[in-house]
């Protein structure tokens, strides 16, 4: 072992993602600096793009293709924020009969309504308030291609 | 004032998150191995289901009356709280984590009428942000904070925060409150003062300080003097949960083999065990880093680091070591030569006033005298001479039979949701 540090360090707790967790006890580097070493803009980040409050996303897949025409399939992850208020027409994971579902909101009047999400059953599947709850409000979807 | 904001049982809270169908229904998380309860909800309370009840005594109640059996499932609660804490800190200005479901809040220079509104804000983020219900208790002390906080769970009414301030109230709540269950008075303590008539919090705020200086010392001195009103206990200086003590080589060869990657973490765990020790405080997090020589471009190149919590805040050399060893076996893969790797504790926090619990595995009296003889002897015969022999720690398969899933730790494990 050549060198040894022990360090008593002061660290942002929330700079501190696996990303950029610069090792303690600093850099190895010799040789010349870094030419960009002034422009250190940090590097663009799919978490800080899609995701407004950490402590409130959670993930899910979707199981079931019966949301494809609003361009969700099965397979796709799910982000999911429990902060948003949920509002007219948003998509939101509900709890009802007993499972999650991915279900399109209506909000008139004050009054919630789960819109039918099997297309081929016009009119079946509306719920209103009281038979179900919201978990959480989705905030994006995102589908691997390989 | 001083803030603590408690998460209602939590363990049993973080299972229901995800399986809202169990909302209203009698809920228990068990212990490693499924011993003994270590979280109840409140349905499960009422069915007399005590803390620390073995679970193959109550398995004929528990199917009688349907209750929802879960092992503990670290990896969920550890990411639960974290969540609750981060919620927490963009709302005061301090927050020092207690322990995995408890924290201070540092509410000092709010103007008192603003206290309750922002307490019952603070109680309904936290629900909304990640469907844990907390109980904040505000006093002028920190014991007097915990004590608030269990009188807010007893009473629904207030919304989730009991602002405690008014000197004829706290003598009310004083009066009633039994003297084992003030923060700081362990076992010993309590027999000693009930022997001596002291039954109440207030009973013990009644007796003169010499008296309890001589009989439990400064820290009873302490405890006293809190329960008095007189905040003696503060934030430690720095914001807490912002320090971290690291201990990190540089190997003169690339490592290859996984054993000696495995004997280098170990001793750098210890290490840092023994400065955690040395400056009195207890970690709640600790990471352990691995990476490649990033000179060597010709070379194939990794750099990964893990975090891993222990159940309860600790400074044992052998939790710490057997928790460095399982992060790394998370993050090593062969193929590479390592070139350096180091371990971390994070969200430090004083030893004094430690907590207890029963879902602690440990026997912490016996672990700090075997911790005190291990430092005793490395100080006596030279550093290393009595290290921890860590390939023998790992920890056997444990007996998980009721394990929720990792919803927020593990890509294969997140919830479904049927579209």
């Amino acid at each position: 072992m050549q060198d040894s540090d022990s360090t008593l360090r002061f660290i942002d707790p929330e700079a501190s993602s696996g990303e950029d967790f610069a090792g303690p006890g600093g850099d190895l580097s010799s040789g010349f600096p870094s030419p960009a070493e002034h422009f250190t803009d940090a590097p663009l980040d799919l978490n800080r793009r899609f995701i407004r409050n950490p402590a409130a996303t959670f993930f899910a897949r979707v199981e079931g293709d019966a949301l494809r025409d609003e361009g969700i399939r099965d397979g796709d992850l799910l982000l999911i924020d429990k902060s948003v208020e949920a509002f007219d027409g948003c998509l939101a994971v509900c709890f009802l009969d007993g499972e999650f579902r991915l279900k399109r909101l209506e909000i008139r009047a004050g009054q919630i309504r789960l819109h039918p999400s099997d297309t081929g059953q016009k009119g079946a599947g509306i719920y209103s308030e009281g038979q179900f709850s919201i978990w959480g409000v989705v905030i994006a979807s995102i589908r691997k291609h390989l | 004032m001083y803030g603590l904001c408690d998460c209602n049982n939590f363990f049993a809270s973080c299972e229901r998150v995800f399986r809202p169908e169990l909302n209203g229904r009698p809920v228990i998380v068990l212990s490693n191995n499924d011993g003994c309860v270590i979280a109840r909800s409140n349905e499960a309370k009422a069915l007399g289901i005590r803390m620390g009840h073995p679970f193959f005594q109550i398995r004929e109640l528990v199917e009688r009356c349907g209750v929802a059996v879960f092992s503990s499932n670290f990896a969920l609660y550890g990411d639960m709280s974290r969540r609750v804490i981060r919620t927490l800190r963009a709302m005061v200005p301090a927050a020092e984590v207690y322990s995995i479901d408890e924290a201070f809040l540092d509410l000092r220079g709010i103007a008192l009428e603003e206290l309750t509104p922002l307490g019952r804000t603070i109680s309904r983020t936290v629900q909304r942000n990640t469907g844990i219900p907390v109980s904040i208790g505000i006093a002028p002390t920190k014991t007097l904070a915990k004590i608030a906080s269990k009188l807010c769970k007893r009473y629904p009414r207030l919304e989730g925060c009991c602002l405690m301030y008014r000197k004829e109230d706290i003598e009310k709540v004083l009066r009633k409150f039994p003297i084992g269950d003030v923060w700081g008075i362990g076992r010993k303590h309590r027999r000693m003062l009930q022997e001596a008539g002291v039954a109440t919090a207030w009973d013990f705020t009644g007796c003169s300080g010499a008296w309890v200086r001589g009989r439990m010392g400064v820290t009873g001195l302490r405890t006293w003097s809190e329960l008095r009103g007189e905040a003696c206990i503060d934030f430690e200086n720095a914001p807490q949960g912002r320090q971290q003590i690291t201990v990190s080589r540089s190997f003169a060869h690339e490592l290859t083999d996984s054993h000696s990657l495995h004997a280098s973490v170990s001793t750098f765990a210890s290490l840092c065990a023994e400065k955690l020790r040395r400056q009195r405080s207890l970690c709640g997090e600790l990471t352990v880093f691995i990476y490649t020589n990033r000179h060597r471009e010709d070379l194939p190149q990794y750099f990964e680091s893990e975090t891993l919590r222990p159940p309860v805040a600790t400074d044992d050399t052998l939790e710490l070591v057997s928790l460095a060893v399982q992060a790394l076996k998370r993050i090593y893969r062969e193929g590479y030569g390592y070139k350096k790797a180091g371990v971390s504790l994070s969200e430090l926090t004083p030893k004094h006033g430690a907590q207890s619990d029963l879902f602690d595995p440990v026997d912490r009296e016996r672990r700090a005298r075997l911790m005190a003889a291990l430092d005793a002897a490395n100080r006596q015969f030279g550093r290393d001479r009595v290290v921890v022999a860590s390939r023998e720690l790992d920890p056997p398969q444990m007996n998980r039979q009721h394990l929720s899933r990792g919803y927020t730790t593990d890509w294969d494990e997140i919830l479904t949701v049927r579209a």
